[in-house]
């Protein structure tokens, strides 16, 4: 049979580093805010003419707007991000563009002031913050006939925080290198992979709260891998099928559902990752206490590489 | 057991036409789903007033005299459901679905809101306004050599309702010095004509949308009252007269501004993705779980159907992030069949005949499904919580909405609509090849 708990410490390895790379991509690239978190005009336009980036970079930079963000979306379709403009301020600058590259549609406009950004970043840090300690509080309750019910909130927490942080990580590595900039639509998708993760990591729970009922085996490592054995085509099933239609968005719809669909997409696979290989083998740590173990067993693991 | 399951099954049929017929007909005056602003166009605006300049205690009124200016302002765009809102203390959310708007227009929303009062303009004199009563110009007057108009900016006090000592309705009001010695000229020039009242360029509108012209009784010096308004006219005008006496200005705090155009395009591409995601949905099924993944597809049709008529019925506002949801619980929809079709192959494993076999699969995945969608339910709260905390609402609410709903219903087809056909489906000859079950079953 299949041993997935015995790899356990594997699994913590190959977590442990995508972890360090999202953190190091953190610090370095830090996080792309977009106008909603940071205030600032958003406009989408659509030049009747060919248009280069390089041109009308420049020709913003030449009006003064010098800190302008452009990315293109499509054939003449162009996402300019400036500082927040004022009603003239803006018809301005859509004179001056449509005189030098042609006539031009605005087809989307987005505004957002320092105050409504501020009150939208502290809500939405709550929102997650919140979410996860309701999550904490559920599973602990949803367990709480278990000894120790406690361990599996926590340990549903720590899967679900390994996901957020994998999801966050990759888009500041998007933001370093593509600009992509986190919006309230990326902190939906956060809230619904964290959603989504421990939604899988309760399945594989719930069958080692009903293995353990049974009585199985006396050794919890054996309870916990049958329980993950059992449940596998489950979660990989349901993993697919969210996975087909998060791809059938990203693909069809385009880039105003980008981030959150990258986001899910990230998420899911972080998710269906953890809720195997992290969630259920760190209860069994917890329960042997071996914490110890993973730590003495890294140079271990080191001396081996350099000894092939 | 087999009537009962028929008894259901008849439900399931009603319930599926019903969901169909509230898609294609407009049921109980639902005419069409309701879109959000990114679907369709359209204008949301938040504005901050400048309260600075109020006395505390008449916020409120002066609020909503700002409102019914900007109301007044918003009839002639022609927009069919316009929101005008205050919210919180200074906040002025304002939601014009469906139109495009240039920018000179949103501008003029928000400017500063000055009363200004016309007489009939002769033939031979320009007119500033044009209206069912006439042809106006400005109200003015000489006063110290210059020629000034009679504006909300001269009232002293407050306008209020009253009632004169005939026990009739009055709204009073009092001007300042200058206003006094305008006052005084004007009216006494338009006795028995009418004194228009105008906001920008367009004619204040009394109850039954005819423009307010009370006509001068007498020559007004320092104080006044203007007679023959209904109660809630009275109070309106009020409010209206006394927001223009103060220079409130309107900051846009949030500007959200889609062309209809743009939102069609989303339309379009949603349900392409959605439709897709469906058929990529219902092909794995069948091919890996064969006639119980045939039966959930089922189950998901009935799943869409229901789903959407309720988008409609309730109705939801649908935004571009509210479609992904939906169609992000599509995928989530088949997780309850997954750890019920999962589980009956464990229990055929073990040896149970089918019938037993997919009563106990059910009854042991329920927990499972219980407990794993409560966390969604949590998250969707939060969200929900979130989305009316804060301006941009729109995208998150529509999402916390249409995943709610999806994962209720899903829950509701897989454990009554699926179980239903699969236990019909045990009635038939066809159900003595187990292999049809599970594809890995037949060879062991």
């Amino acid at each position: 049979m299949l041993d997935i708990v015995g790899k356990r410490f594997w699994f913590f390895l190959i977590s442990g580093v995508v972890i360090l790379v999202s953190i190091i991509s953190l610090v370095t690239f830090g996080l792309e805010t977009g106008i909603e978190f940071s205030s600032g005009s958003l406009m989408t336009v659509s030049f009747e003419q060919r248009v280069d980036q390089d041109d009308l970079k420049r020709e913003l930079t030449s009006l003064g707007y010098a800190n302008a963000i452009i990315q293109h979306t499509g054939a003449g379709d162009f996402l300019i991000r400036t500082h927040k403009l004022t009603g003239e301020e803006k018809t301005g600058l859509q004179d001056a563009l449509a005189a030098k590259f042609g006539h031009l549609i605005e087809t989307e406009f987005y505004s957002v002031s320092p105050m409504i950004a501020k009150e939208t970043a502290q809500n939405a840090a709550i929102a997650v913050a919140v979410a996860a300690l309701g999550i904490l509080l559920y599973v602990t309750w949803a367990f709480h006939r278990m000894p120790k019910p406690f361990r599996y909130g926590t340990c549903a927490i720590i899967a679900l925080i390994h996901d957020a942080l994998v999801a966050v990580g990759v888009f500041s590595i998007l933001g370093g290198l593509l600009n992509w900039q986190i919006n309230l639509m990326f902190i939906t998708g956060i809230l619904a992979v964290i959603g989504y993760s421990v939604n899988n990591t309760v399945v594989v729970f719930d069958r080692i709260r009903e293995n353990l009922t049974i009585g199985v085996s006396s050794d919890f490592e054996v309870v916990v891998n049958n329980s993950l054995i059992e449940t596998l085509s489950r979660s990989l099933n349901t993993s697919l099928t969210t996975l087909f239609v998060v791809l059938a968005l990203l693909f069809f719809v385009g880039v105003s559902i980008q981030n959150f669909a990258v986001v899910l997409l990230v998420g899911i696979v972080a998710g269906t990752f953890s809720s195997i290989c992290i969630a259920s083998p760190l209860l069994v740590v917890w329960e042997r206490g071996e914490w110890g173990r993973f730590i003495r067993w890294l140079p271990l693991l080191a001396a081996k590489a350099r000894g092939r | 057991m087999i009537r009962k399951n028929t008894w259901v099954l008849i439900f399931i049929l009603v319930l599926f036409a019903f969901a169909i017929s509230a898609l294609i007909y407009p049921l109980f005056g639902r005419e069409a789903m309701r879109l959000g602003l990114d679907l369709q166009g359209g204008i949301h605006i938040v504005y901050r007033a400048d309260l600075s300049s109020v006395e505390p205690g008449e916020e409120a009124d002066i609020m909503d005299g700002v409102m019914a200016v900007i109301s007044n302002r918003i009839n002639p765009l022609g927009v069919t459901e316009p929101i005008i809102q205050k919210q919180g203390r200074d906040h002025i959310l304002v939601e014009l679905p469906g139109i495009d708007i240039t920018d000179r227009e949103k501008e003029r929303l928000s400017r500063v809101a000055l009363l200004e009062f016309g007489e009939l303009a002769t033939d031979e004199e320009e007119a500033r306004w044009e209206n069912e009563l006439g042809r106006w110009k400005p109200a003015t007057a000489v006063i110290d050599g210059e020629e000034k108009a009679l504006t909300s900016r001269y009232f002293r006090e407050n306008t209020y309702v009253d009632r004169d000592n005939l026990g009739r309705l009055v709204l009073a009001f009092e001007w300042d010095e200058e206003g006094s010695r305008l006052s005084e000229e004007i009216t006494s020039r338009l006795i028995d004509r009418p004194l228009g009242i105008f906001e920008g360029g367009e004619s204040l509108l009394g109850e039954d949308d005819s423009p307010i012209a009370p006509i001068v009784r007498s020559v007004i010096k320092d104080r006044g009252v203007i007679e023959g308004l209904s109660y809630n006219e009275a109070a309106k005008l009020s409010k209206q007269l006394n927001a223009g006496r103060l220079p409130v200005s309107l900051e846009i705090l949030y500007d959200q501004t889609v062309s209809p155009i743009l939102g069609a395009n989303f339309i379009d591409m949603s349900v392409r993705a959605g439709v897709i995601g469906i058929i990529l949905v219902m092909l794995f099924m069948i091919i890996y779980y064969r006639v119980p993944g045939l039966l959930a597809c089922l189950a998901l049709m009935f799943y869409g159907a229901s789903v959407l008529a309720l988008f409609k019925l309730i109705p939801v506002t649908l935004t571009l992030a509210g479609l992904g949801g939906f169609v992000l619980s599509i995928g989530m929809a088949v997780d309850a069949n997954v750890l019920i079709f999962e589980r009956m192959k464990e229990e055929l494993r073990t040896g149970r005949t089918l019938g037993a076999a997919i009563e106990t699969g059910f009854n042991r995945a329920w927990t499972a499904i219980k407990d794993s969608n409560v966390t969604t339910f949590i998250v969707c709260g939060i969200l929900y919580w979130l989305g009316s905390s804060i301006v941009a609402s729109a995208p998150v609410m529509g999402f916390a909405l249409t995943l709610f709903i999806g994962v209720a219903i899903s829950m509701f087809t897989a454990i009554v609509v699926t179980r239903t056909l699969l236990r019909l489906f045990v009635g038939t000859n066809l159900a003595q090849q187990v292999s049809l079950f599970s594809p890995y079953l037949g060879r062991k």
